[in-house]
């Protein structure tokens, strides 16, 4: 391997959380764009054509180097590390409408999941999926939800636009409305 | 902020109702749809508010409000249904806000079910040591025995004469004394040692007015305090320069 994807590698082998391209860039101030790219794909590479436990993912707009899901069971059998919960279905309900729809209000999602939501939108802001993005313009003036990197990093992500776009499901969303029409809920 | 926005949120725990199958009267409204294999678009309103309630009769969710405004809304839009149509121009299927949220709900599932599968992919691997979001560690862990605190509380005191035990006079804390002395001196010098500092000072108040002072002008943002371990001298030196602080706070936030 080049020296830069070795400095490269052992700057991801370091990190418990995936590392953004710009920061992998300040490892070495003098490569250039093009030399970072290749030395990624030259570890990717490194580790899929010669058969390595470990691989390289690009999750939440950043590079992380993460077990092979064989080994999955494995490892968790012998206790050397735990796979996180999953989510509530309230939860994965919320998250879906406040990724879909952000910056989302309390109001709105109650009302497409047809309940009221309680301390679903906690749970997740101490989890650190969503956060407070700002207030919106209707009446009281709601806050405004968001997802946060760990939401793409919690589901292996690359970006938002991961997705599917809304016109691309099976059926489609109306419009977001925007939050002042919101407010005044029915 | 954000924190006591949430406290809201917490329900009242005699609300809170266990639905093992159900994530709403949505979902539950939904799965009788695809039991009975009915037009989502044309939905046999009698039949299936009659299943409503009967279903959420036999989970015993009667306490939970959504559910019974749902079956109530079931049984006026039967009821409109009943009513005669009158100008057919003008008439209004009473079903279609329900439709609609029924569509728009299914559709959010659909992002439920993408979720999930993702979800289940990324936790079939591990990363390194998997840590949940938490504030900075310390820079090194606090590992003191009793004598090695009471020690370093000595040459604090140490560093003044002895204070005398008698005399209770109050006296005001000068911080801006103290600020100004700071100041000056980090006019003079690029980097000065808190023993420095209170090299002259007589008490305790002193000591403790040079502390404030320091506190007060590194929030500021004026000067930089770095101490390299625990109970180490502390060095001052004024702020970098305004693009390499900035620049050092963004790498420290990463």
């Amino acid at each position: 391997m080049t020296p830069l994807a070795k400095l490269l590698e052992a700057a991801l082998f370091a990190s418990a959380r995936p590392i953004a391209t710009e920061e992998l860039a300040a490892l070495d101030p003098d490569a250039s764009p093009a030399a970072l790219a290749a030395a990624i794909d030259e570890i990717r590479e490194h580790y899929d054509v010669e058969g390595h436990g470990v691989e390289l993912q690009e999750i939440a707009g950043g590079w992380q180097i993460l077990t092979r899901a064989e080994y999955t069971e494995a490892i968790e059998r012998a206790q050397l590390a735990a796979r996180p919960q999953r989510l509530s279905a309230a939860a994965l309900e919320t998250l879906a409408i406040i990724a879909y729809r952000q910056p989302t209000s309390r109001a709105e999602i109650e009302e497409i999941r047809g309940v009221a939501i309680g301390g679903v939108l906690k749970s997740l802001h101490e989890r650190g999926l969503i956060d407070v993005v700002g207030r919106g313009e209707g009446l009281g003036r709601p806050l405004m939800y968001g997802t946060t990197p760990v939401f793409l990093e919690h589901f292996g992500l690359r970006h938002l636009e991961e997705l599917p776009r809304a016109d691309e499901l099976a059926i489609a969303l109306r419009a977001p409305v925007t939050a002042s029409a919101a407010a005044p809920h029915e | 902020m954000s924190t006591s926005a949430f406290g809201a949120d917490t329900p009242s725990s005699s609300f809170s109702v266990e639905l093992p199958q159900y994530s709403g009267p949505l979902d539950l409204l939904l799965t009788l749809i695809r039991e009975e294999q009915v037009d989502i678009y044309d939905i046999p309103i009698a039949r299936i508010a009659q299943q409503f309630v009967e279903r959420i009769r036999t989970l015993e969710l009667n306490e939970a409000a959504e559910y019974l405004e749902m079956a109530a809304r079931l049984l006026r839009i039967k009821a409109q249904l009943l009513l005669p149509a009158g100008e057919q121009e003008l008439w209004e299927d009473p079903r279609a806000e329900l439709v609609r949220r029924l569509l728009e709900y299914q559709q959010m599932r659909e992002v439920v079910d993408l979720l999930e599968r993702r979800g289940e992919e990324r936790r079939s691997h591990f990363g390194r040591a998997y840590l949940p979001a938490q504030p900075a560690p310390l820079q090194a862990p606090l590992a003191l025995s009793l004598v090695e605190l009471l020690s370093a509380v000595d040459r604090v005191l140490r560093a003044v004469s002895r204070p005398d035990m008698h005399d209770v006079v109050p006296r005001a804390i000068d911080v801006p004394g103290a600020i100004e002395l700071i100041r000056t001196v980090l006019m003079l010098r690029a980097r000065v040692l808190l023993s420095e500092i209170i090299a002259d000072a007589r008490e305790p108040w002193q000591v403790l007015s040079a502390l404030l002072g320091l506190l007060e002008l590194a929030k500021l943002g004026e000067l930089r305090l770095a101490q390299p371990r625990p109970f180490a001298n502390v060095e001052i030196s004024p702020a970098a320069p305004p693009d390499a602080s900035a620049r050092d706070a963004a790498s420290e936030a990463a």
